[in-house]
């Protein structure tokens, strides 16, 4: 099992992401906030003529909100759908390779984090979570069924 | 014609190019029936296309393999080697004429009878001459126009690709406008700029389809359809080459298809009953396209009986679509509407065609999916006539922006219906427990505060807001309410992600010029989570109507104290607002009082000099629609109603009459004569006459002029200009021979040459008013 991870730093929680999923890292700094959608959408942002739609994984992970005021912010872009968006992280830290298929993490973990969890994956740099994308962009169960 | 030629020669194209193998394959085996059957099937195609189209060579040939073939798939005939080289040299001949048809060239020259004589039995094989000007033809086709079929899947990849490289131009302008201008750099963009625009025109051009293509196939559907009901219908199509999105086109084909069935069936009487009403025997069903802005009307109309909204309602009535109550306010409009409503039919019987009740709800919903509208008008007896207005294509939407607590969104221009301002002339605004209210030129509809329904933050005050009235596809009527309004933009609208869908309010996202993203709103999800009930809007909004009838029967009016502290009442109609200016600004001019306000000088009624006072006065701003005048007051009592009698006064000035307002006599201006007198010549403008005064003579010029013009009339110094209703002259002067107006001539002596003499004595201003004012009477406006 060779599939490339991304790890990213989400409310202080080094995290997998499947490096096949994000097509880019990149920087925000326009945010266009969208009224009355889910809290975890942050809003949107432009990337070479495409409308991203942004979402802020710590209100996904219902950990909090990241604060956007201060301007530029990392994200990783991944379509889904044919829809392209922006997840804003805390970093962006390395690409590595997994060693192992996921596995289920047995402990208890928070209900955010439960929820998008695909399972532990073994890395060089010790067991990650890996974080199911989808996931994260659908937001909390209650949003997501809105 | 020209396109369906071009449709034929490529599919005649189409089939020559499939059946070069069968040919072949035949050839060896004359005996197989798969093989035959699908040369018939090419001749009989080209002979049915032909007797169309009027090219009797074809036609002669293609009928002649028809028959040889068809005796062969009878069994009369066995398919021989003779046959086969005959039928052969036939579909070379007319690959030929396809392509001379096809490059626009005469026929090729030669007589066909040999190639039709080789196809009888046991005639000799058919000569070849052919060969050789197969060979010219095809150099020759290699230089005509030529097409190719392309999956529409490709085509909107291609589109989108456009309208991404639309975009990022847009966004390679805004970075060259940041930067430093180079002007070769400008220059080489600028034409980039101009080859995306053409490319984008052309790109969009091949999603367009003339509707003809819906059309073509009307006149089968409905003589299929009246011969199976025993009626006579005659189809006038019109307006086929209106260019519509080929999306659109399949998008309408059924919701129009439908239409028409349910004409034919339930709308047009049969023969009998048609002679019986006093109408021809062949009922007419027009459909018809034409392009308006930026969308498509398609007009369905029959001469049919036409729709019962009595029976409708009934029927709405026992289904429980609406209660008694409800119905008894619908308008004869909102009664033939509920023909869309779900589990409606007014056949008395269902038939095969129509008449199971679903449908005419199915055919709203799905006009209404892609951005169009269907209206329903019909009178008893006469007919039928509904519209389908859809939109001209999907992709690209003029939109309107606006901002609202410094952001911006898009509304799709095609749902706007007016803009005004909520502090403008005959707009109010008013909040009843909470919700908005607009009154809008009388008409009560539902006020929707953007910055409430999104949640933000605005700095601009309600009043100050501009209110956008928005008619959703299929919805009635509600205003919004937005900070600020900018501009027209033709926006390429790409769908949102699901989860700023979900919201309801968006139809989708675009990019604005300076790249940013930019939400466009669907007008009828705002007025759903604004609260505003679209179904039952039309209705409310008609019963809404008619209180606000009653009251103005009572007629409000403003109740207060002049400045000589008398009671009295205006009708609240006529009063815009209410000013407060310094003393200083009343003065006494041109031989009345006047008010400086702002930047304009209105009369001023209420008040002398006397009254005016050394501090300030403040005074009502009365408009009639064209003028204003001011009417100064001490101050205001209360707004009120009449409803006690009025007294009338008895000799026309500025009190009409007095009446009990709040038990106690107040005295009613006037508004009619105030205008009247204050307004005087300067009121009339809209209704000028015309008069034609000499150029030439300075007395007329400098004397005259200015009366004349102080009575009402404009001066014209060019008969040729326009058609004069007064002309003035001196006498023994030469007049214009065409004037139609009537002629005042005037003479510089005191006395009257003779009793006929008519002239008028040029001093004599009281004559010469007269005079004006009975030519102008003439003129029997």
């Amino acid at each position: 099992m060779n599939e490339l991870l991304l790890i990213v730093t989400v409310a202080n929680e080094r995290v997998a992401l499947s490096a096949a999923a994000v097509e880019s890292v990149v920087e925000l700094d326009t945010l266009i906030p969208v009224p009355r959608a889910a809290p975890h959408v942050a809003g949107l942002s432009a990337l070479r003529s495409r409308v991203m739609t942004v979402i802020d994984c710590m209100r996904s992970l219902e950990l909090g909100t990241t604060d956007c005021s201060d301007g530029i912010r990392e994200a990783a872009v991944v379509e889904l759908d044919g829809h392209h968006y922006a997840l804003i992280v805390d970093l962006v830290e390395d690409v590595v390779e997994a060693l192992s298929d996921p596995t289920p993490v047995r402990a208890a973990m928070g209900a955010g984090w439960e929820r998008v969890s695909q399972g532990m994956v073994e890395t060089e740099q010790g067991p990650l979570l890996l974080v199911d994308v989808a996931a994260l962009i659908a937001g909390a169960e209650t949003k997501a069924a809105a | 014609m020209d396109d369906l030629i071009a449709d034929f020669v490529a599919e005649c194209r189409e089939m020559l190019e499939a059946l070069g193998g069968e040919i072949v394959a035949w050839e060896a085996q004359p005996g197989d029936r798969a093989r035959l059957d699908s040369i018939f099937r090419f001749v009989h195609t080209v002979k049915g296309n032909c007797g169309f189209f009027e090219f009797p060579r074809l036609e002669a040939l293609s009928h002649a393999a028809e028959d040889a073939l068809a005796d062969c798939r009878a069994g009369r005939r066995a398919p021989d080697g003779a046959l086969v080289s005959a039928v052969l040299a036939v579909i070379d001949r007319i690959g030929e004429m396809v392509e001379a048809i096809e490059a626009g060239e005469d026929m090729p020259m030669g007589d066909d009878n040999h190639l039709i004589d080789a196809l009888a039995p046991g005639a000799e094989g058919p000569a070849t001459p052919a060969l050789t000007t197969t060979a010219d033809a095809a150099t020759k086709a290699s230089s005509a126009p030529r097409t190719i079929r392309l999956s529409v899947e490709l085509l909107d990849r291609v589109m989108s690709t456009v309208s991404d490289m639309v975009l990022a131009r847009n966004e390679l302008a805004r970075r060259l406008r940041e930067s430093e201008g180079d002007v070769h750099v400008d220059g080489a963009f600028e034409r980039l700029s101009s080859i995306i625009a053409e490319m984008r025109d052309a790109i969009t051009r091949t999603r367009m389809q003339r509707i003809e293509n819906l059309f073509v196939g009307l006149p089968r559907m409905v003589r299929d359809l009246s011969a199976e009901l025993g009626k006579q219908v005659l189809v006038d199509v019109d307006g086929g080459d209106v260019e519509l999105d080929r999306e659109m086109i399949e998008m309408i084909r059924d919701p129009l298809t439908h239409i028409i069935r349910n004409g034919v069936d339930h709308g047009i009487e049969k023969p009998a009953e048609r002679m019986a009403a006093g109408k021809r025997e062949i009922g007419v069903l027009s459909v018809s396209a034409r392009q308006s802005g930026n969308q498509i009307l398609i007009d369905i109309h029959d001469d049919g009986r036409g729709i019962d909204g009595k029976k409708l309602v009934d029927k709405a009535i026992a289904s429980g679509v609406i209660s008694r109550e409800d119905a008894a306010q619908l308008s004869s409009r909102e009664q033939l509407m509920l023909i869309f409503e779900a589990g409606l039919s007014t056949a008395k019987e269902v038939t095969a065609i129509s008449g199971r009740g679903v449908g005419m709800d199915v055919v709203r919903s799905n006009i209404e999916r892609i951005g169009g509208i269907v209206e329903v008008d019909s009178k008893p007896g006469q007919g039928t006539h509904m519209t389908l207005r859809v939109p001209l294509t999907l992709t690209i939407i003029p939109a309107l922006t606006v901002s609202i607590a410094g952001q911006s969104f898009a509304i799709p221009r095609s749902a706007i219906e007016e803009i005004v301002r909520a502090n403008g002339e005959s707009v109010a605004l008013d909040y009843l427990g909470g919700a908005g209210v607009a009154t809008i030129r009388g008409r009560r509809v539902p006020e929707i505060s953007l910055a409430r329904i999104l949640g933000l933050e605005s700095h601009v005050n309600e009043q100050d807001r501009t209110l956008i009235v928005l008619r959703p596809a299929g919805g009635d009527v509600y205003a919004l309410s937005v900070d600020r309004i900018h501009d027209h933009e033709e926006l390429v609208v790409k769908p949102a992600a699901p989860a700023v869908m979900a919201t309801g309010l968006y139809a989708g996202t675009t990019l604005a010029d300076d790249g940013s993203p930019i939400l466009l709103f669907d007008p009828a999800g705002i007025a759903q989570v604004g609260g505003v009930r679209l179904e039952t809007q039309e209705r409310t909004a008609r019963i809404a109507e008619g209180p606000s009838q009653e009251i103005s029967k009572a007629t409000p009016v403003l109740l207060f104290h002049g400045l000589d502290g008398g009671r009295r009442a205006l009708r609240l109609a006529v009063v815009d607002r209410i000013e407060e200016v310094p003393a200083s600004n009343i003065k006494e001019a041109a031989g009345q009082l006047r008010v400086q306000v702002g930047d304009a000088i209105l009369p001023l009624a209420g008040a002398t000099v006397a009254d005016v006072g050394e501090s300030k006065v403040r005074l009502f701003r009365l408009n009639d629609g064209v003028h204003e005048i001011g009417y100064a007051f001490a101050e205001v009592v209360d707004f009120a109603t009449i409803e006690h009698d009025v007294i009338h006064s008895e000799r026309p000035g500025e009190i009409s009459g007095v009446s009990l307002i709040n038990n106690e006599p107040a005295e009613l201006i006037d508004a009619h004569w105030l205008f009247a007198n204050h307004v005087g010549a300067a009121a009339r403008k809209t209704e000028q006459l015309v008069c034609l005064v000499p150029v030439w003579d300075p007395w007329m010029q400098n004397m005259l002029r200015p009366l004349v013009e102080a009575a009402g009339y404009r001066i014209v110094d060019d008969p040729q200009d326009e058609t004069a209703d007064v002309v003035i002259a001196c006498q023994g002067e030469e007049v214009p021979e065409d004037t139609t107006g009537k002629t005042i001539w005037l003479r510089a002596e005191p006395e009257a040459a003779g009793k006929k003499d008519e002239s008028i004595y040029r001093y004599d201003r009281a004559g010469l008013l007269m005079a004006l004012k009975t030519a102008g009477a003439g003129r029997g406006k």
